[in-house]
């Protein structure tokens, strides 16, 4: 978090997004209520189980929810500004790609099998900067260097069935760097990998980020991953923000029990000698949400309090905000 | 829909079962229970006999008494394509479930067995489908000489190995599942293990396909009585009917169009009936118990 | 030159699929009941004539002989002599192939024609009215009978409006064109709804592709997603869908051929039964599953041209 963007506003501001899915027999309420920022340059680091909603909430972002499956309710994606879900189509793939692009969770499927990779990885320079097939070659070769690729030149026209999957979520990162986007929204981008590859991409992402003074989101089931990049963090549960704040804060001074139970089941967080303890039971369901906190079910400080009315994110210290009525009982 | 949907969990009877079918299943029953009523009850829907010719009522175009008109020997042909349901429904019927019942065991059982009997039997649905099905059953009638029996003998030669080839893939799927492999441990014999536990998870698809196989056997049926080759005249059967019209259809539409509105209407009967099994089979599966 | 490899990897395969077809196709003259030649002749020969006829088609001697040499004859592309056409079964076919291939050939580029703009825009428009009323015409498409679409295709262009011929094969391209043009409609009407499902539904599967999303996350148009990497990707199960459906596509076209006398195989084959010219029809056996084995062997071929991956 650099100091001079302190007090500017957000470059995304996301505002009580509520995205439901029509499912056989009901629907499915994957996000109520989401609200979160994310500032110039910054890491916002988004944790939470499978399920919690956060790969929605990125695509919700994009507009590449599927139709009509899914419908945003209320809320607001306020980019610079300006709110993405009120503009029309054209103007919103304008956005895509230039303005804040995606990676993906898995680099073996994000690319079609029967184009070459050079081929896609600059589609997005000749789709939105109108350059020649030559130029964008020119440029998709040093974007390919700039990501790690050996020999650019000669891979350009590979096919992705031909590389590692760890070189095509390097092809992938560079695909969305093409256009220079102000955010990069990196969902699970090391999930699908090998251990030490995961640490090479996530190398990769943080220079990248250093590099071009980007904004990114790092969506991750793995607390570890993200204490490891991340200036702030937010942490997700049953589609709704239940903690956020500063990364050192939230590590070190949960002030969320299901923030604390990751913590306490997460191997990759510096405990080194702690027994891990796994949180107990199952998340509820989406489709008949209670009314109250809904990690109610499986907290041990829950009381009959906690059921009976939502518990909105309220400020514990300055930027660091939790949804819990008990948050100076956590250790 | 979807309040109907979980409605129908709860134990509510017909009614709740009713609710469940989706539309085009409901007019796709409705539609080949007309079509079956009428050819049961023909005799007493219509005065005339299909048979008997009237060269003085010859070639007449359709009005108040005959509503489908006549044909060039007199004979009335709203009674003949009535009572023709009863000759291609039930040729197509069972020209397409004898083959199902054939073909699902002899594919699951290959599935479940491999070896030789699989291997001998694959060869011999490679070669059946090598040729295109319609050649492959003219050169067996061929072979029998034309005839409605024959074309029974000679649709089942071909139509099992469709069945075959579908149930055999299943079961190969269905094979390497815990339940199998757990009546295996148990020393349950093959046969108990292909009838009570793999066959009710296996015999959907065929159901299915089985609807448009249905159809495509009483377009079969009729193209071969149109060639010539099948149901031999003066039986009533629709595809001889429009081949009868054939020479007249400038001075007489209606003798070769009108028979060939019933085949159409059966076959999307069938279809929609099919459409709707294919939601409700397709997303469920049976457990082996 | 990878080609080259893959169609002798194909031939190869489908050694015992020839084998089963040649013997299928020699059966169909031995398991006639009774003696195929008097059959033939219809009881106009005398016994020596008979005898003679026997002898001069090998049927003196022992069945498994007579097999070798058929399939030996057929390698060479000896297929027999018709008796009573009086030429050889080779000659008379080869003269009916062109017609029929040209048939074949319209007839699934019409389909094609028909079926990839429908499927694509229903599968755009999935669950809305374009969508039910694509899926519903091709239920009520597939359940008309060919040999009656035919007529009234030919009482209506044909007799009444006068735009298209009824019979016959034309001359040159352009005349064959034309004269097709309504058989080749009747089999695209059939064919095209099976066409438009399966597309349809494989559109829809390459929609939910990850690699799709990327695509459009890119910012790419909705129609550039569709046809740069939706419509590719489903493109190799329609070849599928076409060759697994030629044998129907010609099963269609025995009808259609009758229907519209078009002098080609299909129609030799029904005048071949109906005067009962056996050695024409084990010829025409063996010469309809080489043209269903080919168009699979292309099938094959195309399939690996789209997806590298499947290149030997």
């Amino acid at each position: 978090m650099s100091p001079a963007t302190e007090g500017a506003p957000p470059l995304l501001q996301v505002r009580d997004l509520e995205v439901a899915f029509r499912v056989r027999g009901g629907e499915v309420l994957a996000s109520r209520g989401v609200s979160l920022e994310v500032r110039a340059g910054e890491t916002l680091g988004l944790v939470g189980e499978s399920g919690s909603g956060k790969s929605v909430l990125c695509r919700a972002v994009l507009r590449l929810l599927p139709q009509p499956a899914a419908q945003v309710r209320v809320g607001q994606v306020l980019f610079d500004g300006a709110d993405l879900l009120a503009l029309p189509e054209r103007r919103m793939r304008q956005v895509r790609g230039t303005d804040i692009a995606m990676v993906f969770q898995n680099p073996m499927t994000s690319l079609s099998p029967v184009w070459p990779i050079g081929d896609q990885l600059t589609e997005g320079l000749r789709v939105h900067r109108g350059l020649s097939r030559a130029a964008a070659r020119e440029q998709g070769i040093a974007l390919m260097r700039a990501t790690g690729i050996p020999e650019p030149e000669r891979r350009y026209d590979d096919h992705p069935w031909q590389w590692s999957g760890g070189m095509l979520q390097r092809a992938v990162i560079a695909m969305a760097m093409a256009c220079k986007p102000r955010l990069l929204l990196a969902d699970e981008p090391t999930t699908a990998l090998d251990v030490t590859i995961q640490e090479q991409i996530l190398a990769l992402l943080a220079d990248l980020q250093e590099a071009s003074g980007m904004a990114m989101v790092l969506v991750s089931h793995d607390i570890g991953v993200v204490a490891e990049t991340c200036d702030r963090i937010a942490v997700m549960y049953a589609g709704t923000v239940v903690e956020t704040g500063p990364a050192a804060a939230v590590l070190g001074n949960p002030r969320h029990p299901y923030t604390l139970g990751l913590l306490r089941s997460s191997p990759g967080v510096d405990r080194a000698g702690r027994r891990l303890d796994p949180i107990p039971g199952q998340p509820p369901d989406l489709a008949d949400p209670a009314p109250g906190c809904p990690f109610a079910e499986r907290c041990a400080l829950a009381s009959a309090q906690c059921r009976e009315n939502p518990v909105r994110l309220e400020d514990r210290a300055p930027g660091h905000a939790s949804a819990c009525l008990f948050p100076e009982r956590m250790s | 829909m979807s309040v109907a949907a979980h409605a129908g969990h709860a134990p509510g009877g017909v009614q709740a079962e009713l609710l469940r079918w989706s539309p085009s299943l409901r007019i796709g029953m409705a539609l080949l229970a007309l079509i079956v009523a009428a050819g049961v009850f023909a005799p007493w829907l219509t005065p005339y006999d299909p048979l008997r010719q009237d060269y003085g009522a010859a070639l007449l175009p359709p009005g108040a008494a005959h509503w489908f008109g006549t044909d060039s020997l007199g004979r009335d042909i709203f009674t003949r394509a009535l009572f023709a349901i009863r000759t291609d429904l039930v040729i197509g019927f069972w020209t397409t479930y004898l083959p199902m019942l054939v073909g699902v065991l002899l594919g699951a059982w290959a599935g479940l067995k491999r070896g030789l009997f699989d291997a001998v039997l694959m060869r011999v649905i490679d070669t059946a489908l090598a040729f295109p099905f319609l050649v492959l059953i003219i050169v067996i009638l061929a072979i029998l000489g034309p005839g409605t029996q024959n074309i029974y003998i000679a649709v089942f030669l071909v139509g099992w190995t469709m069945y075959a080839r579908l149930a055999r893939a299943e079961m190969l799927v269905e094979a390497g599942k815990d339940y199998v492999l757990a009546a295996r441990t148990l020393g349950y014999p093959a046969w108990r293990i292909l009838l009570r536990h793999a066959l009710p998870n296996i015999v959907n698809s065929s159901i299915v396909f089985s609807m448009s196989d249905f159809v495509l056997n009483i377009l079969l049926v009729s193209g071969l009585s149109f060639l010539g080759l099948g149901v031999p005249p003066p039986v009533p059967e629709w595809g001889a009917m429009v081949a009868e019209g054939k020479d007249f259809m400038q001075q007489a539409w209606w003798i070769s169009t009108l028979p060939g509105f019933m085949i159409v209407l059966t076959g999307v009967a069938l279809a929609l009936v099919g459409d709707g099994l294919t939601h409700r089979l397709g997303d469920r599966h049976v457990t082996g118990h | 030159m990878w080609v080259l490899r893959f169609v002798a990897s194909r031939l190869l395969q489908a050694v015992p699929v020839l084998l089963g077809v040649t013997l299928v196709a020699f059966l169909a003259i031995h398991l006639v009941p009774g003696d195929p030649v008097r059959i033939m002749l219809q009881g106009r020969a005398s016994d020596a004539a008979v005898a003679e006829i026997h002898a001069r088609l090998g049927m003196d001697k022992p069945l498994l002989v007579q097999y070798a040499r058929f399939v030996g004859n057929a390698l060479t592309g000896d297929l027999g002599t018709s008796i009573i056409q009086r030429a050889p079964v080779a000659a008379i076919v080869w003269e009916r192939l062109v017609p029929s291939v040209f048939l074949l050939a319209y007839a699934t580029l019409l389909s094609v024609l028909m079926a990839v703009p429908l499927a694509v825009w229903a599968a755009a428009r999935r669950q809305r009215l374009a969508d039910h009323l694509i899926r519903l015409s091709g239920t009520v498409a597939f359940a008309m009978p060919s040999f009656w679409i035919g007529l009234i295709l030919i009482l209506g262009f044909g007799l009444t409006l006068k735009w298209f011929p009824i019979a016959g094969f034309g001359k040159g391209f352009g005349g064959h064109v034309h004269h097709l043009f309504l058989p080749a409609l009747t089999i695209a009407l059939f064919l095209a709804p099976l066409l438009i499902q399966s597309l349809r539904a494989a559109m829809l599967d390459a929609m939910t592709a990850e690699h799709v999303e990327v695509a459009r996350a890119k910012g790419l148009s909705e129609s550039r997603v569709l046809f740069k990497y939706v419509l590719r990707a489903a493109a190799i199960p329609v070849i599928t869908i076409l060759a697994v459906n030629i044998g129907w596509l010609i099963s269609g076209s025995v009808v259609v051929e009758s229907v519209f006398s078009v002098a080609g195989l299909g129609m030799l084959l029904v005048h071949a039964v109906s005067t009962r010219d056996y050695p024409v029809i084990q010829g025409l056996t063996v010469v309809f599953a080489l043209l269903v084995l080919g168009v699979n062997l292309l099938a094959d071929l195309a399939h690996a041209l789209i997806d590298r991956r499947v290149r030997p």
